[in-house]
């Protein structure tokens, strides 16, 4: 079953088109990859699928449901790591998931056991009652994953969940996500700069750039189709750019920054 | 029922989630005391020579009313910076992307900065009778917590809706001070108005806040020095309420983060 679709979707900040009429669809239970360089419209995208902006043109369907006229059924299908930090930093991690919770109706007797399973899954349950404030970035985003998984959806989205991370924080966080997609059968939908990463992990790709969809299909479709044996090397030749250079990229520079410097 | 039950269940965790940010958050609390603490130490004693020969009786009398009701007046104004702040944590995310009605989330929100701006008041009551209010306890006490408790909604609900608007957390002081601080002036609570231009006496009939400080004063210290009766201070303070909590949480819906 295609549990997201996408057709002819375009997305235009005053005139600068961000999204440009990209097409696709997505298996359940499946990780799919969605790549491209800095401001290539995959937050933007992102955003359309969960609610939180309206496209300008096309369709989505999420789960079956149509964002703009079902915002809430789509809402129930998916758990979201945003590209930015969004914890309650005064509140401790046992918190902001009860919080979580409660705002996605988890029934109160299962809530408890719940909690306890994902934050020792996510390694910081014996932290559970720190304020947030004090946890360092790794430990944030653990916990956020944790959260965005907590009332079971059907979909997990993770934008960049491993930017400014360090790399054995990196691996653990990867081993999270797979191994969620195989226990519970989530499909993932993520975004990440790190190609390497992105080969080890996805079943399925996407190349988005300029706002345009300029490659779709395995990671070894992708490599065959360019002639290349890494997906960077494929990545480079289909944009012309390394997404290493990207990496250096103003924004996230300040992005990688303000998250070194709030933790 | 069911949908009743989520509904409060969702203004519930959102109440909860204030108070303890508040009670965790010190120098909030110690800075939202100590201005009106100095208000009432400086003005109390300073003007009350001249209150005292304009024949009016004690200004401490007068005044403690007005300093509690600015306590939970600016302590609930001041919350709705708290929708930009959690919008530049990121947080507000984390609740707009909640499969929960947005008028939920501006209960929740309204509800918990009155809450914590009813508690600020009480604290600051306390206080003053450290430093000679004599209050005249004319009526219950829980109508006098209403009365904070409407003067609170009201307030915290016009802070959000400025707070939804604004992107900027510079900008919110500014845009209260200048819409509210006024309302806040010639509504009776530091002088009496009776001396002033009759044009801000009419201006004053058409303040909500009048009403509701009237209410608190009246409780507090009897009727002599009410304006308007206590069923009126009751109803336009309520009406008010409630048409700036559509107002918030109109607004509150528009916001994309
Ligand atoms: N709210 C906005 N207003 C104007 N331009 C925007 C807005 N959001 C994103 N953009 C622009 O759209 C493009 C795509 O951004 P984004 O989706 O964040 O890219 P990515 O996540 O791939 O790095 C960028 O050029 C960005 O500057
Ligand atoms: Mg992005």
């Amino acid at each position: 079953m295609e549990i997201i679709q996408v057709k002819n979707l375009v997305k235009k900040f005053n005139g600068f088109t961000a999204v440009d009429g990209i097409n696709f669809s997505i298996d359940e239970g499946e990780i799919f990859g969605f790549l491209g360089p800095n401001g290539a419209g995959k937050t933007t995208t992102i955003r359309i699928f969960t609610t939180l902006t309206k496209p300008t043109s096309g369709q989505v369907l999420i789960n079956g449901y149509d964002p703009i006229k079902d915002p809430d059924k789509v809402r129930s299908s998916f758990g979201i790591v945003f590209q930015d930090p969004s914890l309650d930093e005064e509140l401790t991690a046992y918190e902001n998931m009860e919080f979580h919770g409660i705002f996605y109706n988890v029934p109160r007797p299962t809530l408890k056991q719940r909690i306890e399973d994902l934050l020792k899954f996510v390694e910081i349950w014996d932290r559970r009652d720190y304020l947030v404030k004090t946890f360092s970035g790794g430990m944030k985003r653990r916990l956020e994953i944790a959260r965005s998984f907590l009332h079971h959806p059907k979909i997990l989205f993770l934008d960049e969940p491993t930017l400014g991370l360090d790399p054995q924080t990196r691996d653990h966080i990867w081993r999270y996500i797979k191994d969620l997609n195989k226990k519970e059968g989530i499909t993932v939908f993520l975004t990440t700069h790190y190609m390497e990463e992105a080969e080890r992990v996805v079943d399925d790709l996407a190349i988005i750039d300029h706002g345009k969809i300029i490659a779709r299909g395995t990671p070894e479709e992708i490599k065959a189709k360019t002639n290349k044996t890494s997906l960077e090397d494929a990545f480079l030749v289909l944009t012309g750019r390394s997404l290493r250079d990207e990496e250096s990229n103003g924004i996230d520079n300040l992005r990688i920054h303000k998250r070194l410097w709030k933790s | 029922m069911e949908k009743l039950k989520r509904f409060l269940n969702i203004i519930y965790i959102l109440w909860i989630r204030q108070i303890k940010r508040y009670f965790r958050s010190r120098a909030r609390v110690i800075s939202a005391l100590a201005q009106p603490l100095l208000f009432l130490v400086a003005l109390g004693f300073g003007f009350n020579s001249i209150f005292m020969q304009a024949g009016k009786g004690n200004y401490i009398e007068f005044l403690a009313p007005g300093v509690i009701a600015m306590t939970v007046v600016f302590t609930a104004v001041f919350s709705g910076v708290e929708v930009i702040s959690d919008r530049q944590f990121g947080f507000l995310k984390e609740t707009l992307v909640a499969p929960v009605p947005r008028s939920a989330i501006m209960a929740g929100r309204t509800l918990g900065g009155a809450t914590v701006a009813v508690i600020q008041g009480v604290i600051v009551f306390i206080a003053s009778l450290f430093v000679g209010f004599h209050p005249n306890l004319t009526g219950e006490i829980p109508v006098t917590l209403l009365f904070m408790f409407l003067i609170g909604i009201f307030s915290t609900a016009f802070g959000t809706a400025v707070g939804s608007v604004l992107q900027d957390m510079q900008a919110f002081p500014l845009v209260i001070n200048f819409l509210f601080m006024p309302m806040f002036f010639i509504s009776g609570a530091l002088f009496p108005l009776e001396n002033l231009p009759k044009i801000i006496n009419y201006i004053a009939v058409f303040n909500p806040l009048s009403y509701g400080i009237d209410g608190i004063r009246t409780m507090l210290t009897g009727s002599e020095l009410a304006r308007f009766s206590l069923m009126s201070d009751f109803l336009v303070m309520g009406v008010f309420s409630l048409a700036l909590i559509f107002a918030g949480a109109y607004l509150f819906s528009k916001i994309e983060a």
